[in-house]
């Protein structure tokens, strides 16, 4: 998109959030990464956290984050986004720490480091990208595969014998008692997506409050490894993957709960 | 290779990781566990496709550091198993493999590298020779490692890991890289000729009739841990003594002399014979065991031939190994490409210089 | 003879399938030959890419960076790999997707193939334009012998698409017929 005033508009309809680098993106037609990536984008504007913001890029199709969010942004392992901005927050308790993952990332390798950071009420706030898949690797199972659901390692559907069922993280970390704040959202309507910015700005209130752990989970699409066309993966979100993980607020700490 | 081109209706053209697939299956192998990273992921997909319905187990872990410790349970078992991963994977492996090592378990590991440290990238390395080599745990350990440059190695190595793993109790290496890994050519599935069959006295099955069993790393007691030390060394000079493996390539009245394994050594041998038909003595000493290292055979070349010409894809790690073999270091001279794959002209070039040629 | 290509387009177009193709061709004829894809992130973004090196001595590197042949199914790989094309060396176009100014040289030998639309209008598919351009490098540079590639087809067609095999073959003569050979 055009800055304003460029396409002979004399109002602003859009402008791309100041915390959004002015890039050509890389993400697949129809993925979700970069939806989700304007949205934190927003929220940081919002509350004017851009220079104080420390971002921890994850591993996997977003771990580019640092080419789109014009923040300053650490790389961690596979998995360990949240010990790393654990370290991160530790040093420096007065900046705005947020980690962005996909569900390979924060449901498989990094379970032990998300589930403690919560458990420990870790003051942070936690982007996390489901998208039943493995998306950078080509399409691999991940926690978050559905049942039958068929990829390049369940080549005859998931099977809950040998591959255990998809996994609630929101509903799961909500149970923690260091979770704040604990919600899953989609960005497949308009509707959904005015939805999923309040909720990630309540998990950044969370945190600008003090009040510890938050999380927000999306529901995104990969349709490169599902095979679809990106309209089609628009109606798998809103379908099957709504029914099994059903979108809403799981937790939300008030500020009387910390006193 | 030429061998190959006699009977062409044999050949089948097939990816390197794949063949290290059809080698495992060959070797008796049914117990498959890893998780996905690039450039290895054509194993797994591969092992998910097909062991089921050989009566075997895939699984894809949550981790790397489950995976291994997985492999460890099926090797206490007694039974064949292989994971595959790349650097940032086989990294979390090593606390997994030193307990291995010190346990006596034998397993095989694949490493389909890719250039580091960190995520580093997808392209071609060998800059996990040291990690493979020199232990990569803690506590002082080696691990058998075979570095296949071909297609046709990729497999026949793959069943001897196997054999080697058993035979001495070890995990065992395959270190290729995202060339070998991804390329097709032509290779025979030659059929399986286990060098012994190894009973595993030591498997836990359930102490039926007999005395309970243990697997252990852990020796507390007076001085055990020296005792068990000493045993592992025994073992690893055994292995040195018997199962040094290297490839004689064009040496014959060589003057100058490559020392380089897998890919690098692969793109060696067009240099070579480009050299020599220019009428430059060239030649190359293959090592194919990376661990143990073909010490005697860099030893001698080293005094017959005027320059050892060290070429790896890294700024240098075997070329340490090669200067450890030989007092003669103003004869070792060093390519390193890191990351990238060295192109034949660029070793010719150097093979010129060294002949003191001009190019 | 022998020879190196790479091969490149959009994912889908079978750029992939036809340079296996060549490759088995090759294998059967005796030679030696080795196939690289590009891997991993290089294919987000929906494209596709292969290497494939013939030659009757052993191959050392199955990367090239010089190749004697190029065969290009889209604008966007044209800019890629064009630079690396071996002065004098074939250069193959789907000229039905790739337009002719976006060919910047002309130490080249290039050959414009209508891929495309003598898939769709000659072929009945658009599925085989990739086969039609496979046999006009086939056809151009005498890699491999074509009859060979019409006998490898069920190699790497599967039974059940073993219909489509004379499809394939017509295909195949129609990219050939371009480069002046007639089967
Ligand atoms: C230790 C380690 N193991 C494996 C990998 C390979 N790897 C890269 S991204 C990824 C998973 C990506 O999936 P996900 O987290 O769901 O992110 P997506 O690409 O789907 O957004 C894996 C397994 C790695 N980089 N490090
Ligand atoms: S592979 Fe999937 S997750 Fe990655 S950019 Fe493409 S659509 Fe998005
Ligand atoms: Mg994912």
């Amino acid at each position: 998109m055009s800055a304003p005033g460029k396409v002979g508009f004399s109002k602003a309809v859009y402008t791309r959030p100041r915390s959004l680098v002015d890039v050509k993106s890389h993400f697949c037609p129809g993925c979700h990464h970069g939806t989700i990536h304007k949205i934190v984008a927003e929220c940081i504007d919002r509350y004017d956290l851009r220079e104080k913001t420390i971002g921890v890029a994850c591993v996997g199709c977003s771990v580019f984050l640092y080419d789109y969010i014009d923040v300053d942004v650490v790389e961690s392992p596979h998995g360990r986004a949240p010990a790393v901005a654990t370290g991160v927050k530790r040093a420096q308790p007065d900046k705005f720490v947020f980690t962005y993952q996909g569900d390979g990332d924060l449901a498989a390798i990094g379970t032990s480091e998300v589930i403690h950071a919560a458990n420990r009420g870790e003051n942070l706030s936690v982007i996390f990208v489901n998208n039943t898949t493995y998306g950078m690797t080509g399409g691999q199972m991940a926690p978050t595969t559905m049942l039958g659901q068929k990829t390049s390692t369940t080549p005859y559907g998931r099977d809950f014998r040998s591959d255990g069922y998809p996994i609630r993280m929101a509903e799961l970390l909500s149970g923690l008692e260091g979770t704040a704040y604990s919600a899953r959202v989609a960005v497949s309507t308009p509707a959904q997506i005015r939805k999923a910015k309040e909720s990630v700005r309540k998990a950044f209130e969370m945190q600008i409050s003090g009040m510890g752990f938050s999380i927000v989970e999306f529901l995104s699409t990969c349709p490169t490894n599902w095979g679809m066309k990106p309209l089609d993966a628009q109606k798998r979100v809103l379908g099957e993957m709504s029914e099994y993980f059903p979108l809403g607020v799981f937790k939300e700490r008030k500020q009387a709960d910390v006193a | 290779m030429s061998a190959l081109a006699a009977s062409p209706s044999k050949r089948i053209l097939t990816k390197g990781n794949e063949a290290i697939c059809l080698g495992a299956v060959a070797a008796g192998c049914r117990h498959y566990y890893g998780y996905p990273i690039t450039p290895q992921n054509d194993i797994p997909e591969y092992m998910a496709a097909h062991l089921p319905a050989l009566g075997g187990t895939f699984l894809q872990a949550e981790s790397e550091v489950a995976t291994i410790n997985i492999i460890l349970g099926t090797s206490a078992s007694g039974k064949r198993v292989m994971t595959s991963s790349s650097g940032p994977g086989i990294s979390l492996m090593q606390e997994g493999l030193s307990y291995m090592a010190g346990s006596e378990l034998p397993a095989v590991i694949v490493n389909i590298s890719r250039s580091g440290p960190g995520l580093g990238g997808i392209a071609p390395s060998q800059g996990d020779y040291f990690q493979a080599v020199k232990g990569g745990g803690h506590g002082g350990y080696r691990l058998i490692v075979l570095a296949p440059h071909s297609v046709q190695e990729m497999y026949t190595l793959t069943m001897l890991a196997f054999d080697l793993a058993d035979k001495y109790r070890t995990p065992a290496m395959i270190l290729g890289d995202a060339v070998v890994g991804q390329m097709k050519e032509p290779f025979v599935a030659s059929p399986y000729d286990p060098a012994s069959t190894v009973e595993k006295p030591w498997a836990l099955t359930g102490c039926v009739g007999r005395e309970r069993r243990n697997l252990k790393s852990l020796h507390l007691k007076d001085n055990a841990i020296e005792v068990h030390n000493w045993k592992l060394h025994e073992k690893y000079e055994r292995i040195r003594k018997d199962e040094t493996r290297a490839e004689s390539y064009m040496l014959d009245g060589a003057t100058i002399a490559i020392v380089a394994f897998g890919t690098a050594a692969r793109v060696s041998k067009t240099a070579i014979q480009w050299a020599r038909k220019e009428g430059i003595a060239a030649g190359m000493l293959r090592p194919i065991t990376l661990f143990p290292f073909p010490e005697r055979e860099v030893f001698e070349l080293a005094r017959t031939v005027d320059v050892l010409l060290v070429i790896e894809m890294n700024t240098g790690q075997m070329v340490e190994d090669v200067r450890q073999c030989t007092s003669l270091h103003d004869r070792i001279a060093f390519l390193g490409k890191p990351c990238v794959m060295p192109t034949p002209e660029e070793i010719l070039e150097r093979i010129r210089l060294l002949a003191g040629r001009k190019g | 003879m022998t020879g190196d290509i790479i091969m490149a387009g959009f994912g889908g177009q079978g750029i992939l399938m036809i340079g296996n193709l060549l490759a088995i061709t090759a294998m059967e004829e005796g030679k030696h030959v080795t196939w690289f894809p590009a891997y991993g992130v290089e294919m987000r973004g929906g494209t596709a890419n292969c290497t494939v090196v013939v030659s009757d001595e052993e191959i050392g590197s199955p990367v090239v960076g010089r190749p004697k042949g190029l065969l290009i199914m889209n604008g966007p790989s044209m800019e890629k790999f064009l630079p690396m094309l071996a002065p004098g060396g074939d250069l193959i176009i789907n000229s039905s997707l790739v337009e002719e100014r976006q060919v910047t040289r002309n130490d080249i030998r290039l050959l414009q193939v209508p891929a495309d639309d003598i898939a769709r209008n000659k072929i009945g598919s658009r599925q085989m334009a990739s086969m039609v351009a496979l046999g006009a490098y086939v056809a151009r540079s005498g890699i491999v012998k074509l009859s060979t590639v019409f006998d490898c087809l069920p190699k790497v067609i599967s039974k059940k698409y073993e219909k489509f095999i004379p499809l394939n073959v017509n295909a195949l003569k129609e990219g050939a017929a371009l480069a002046g050979f007639h089967a």
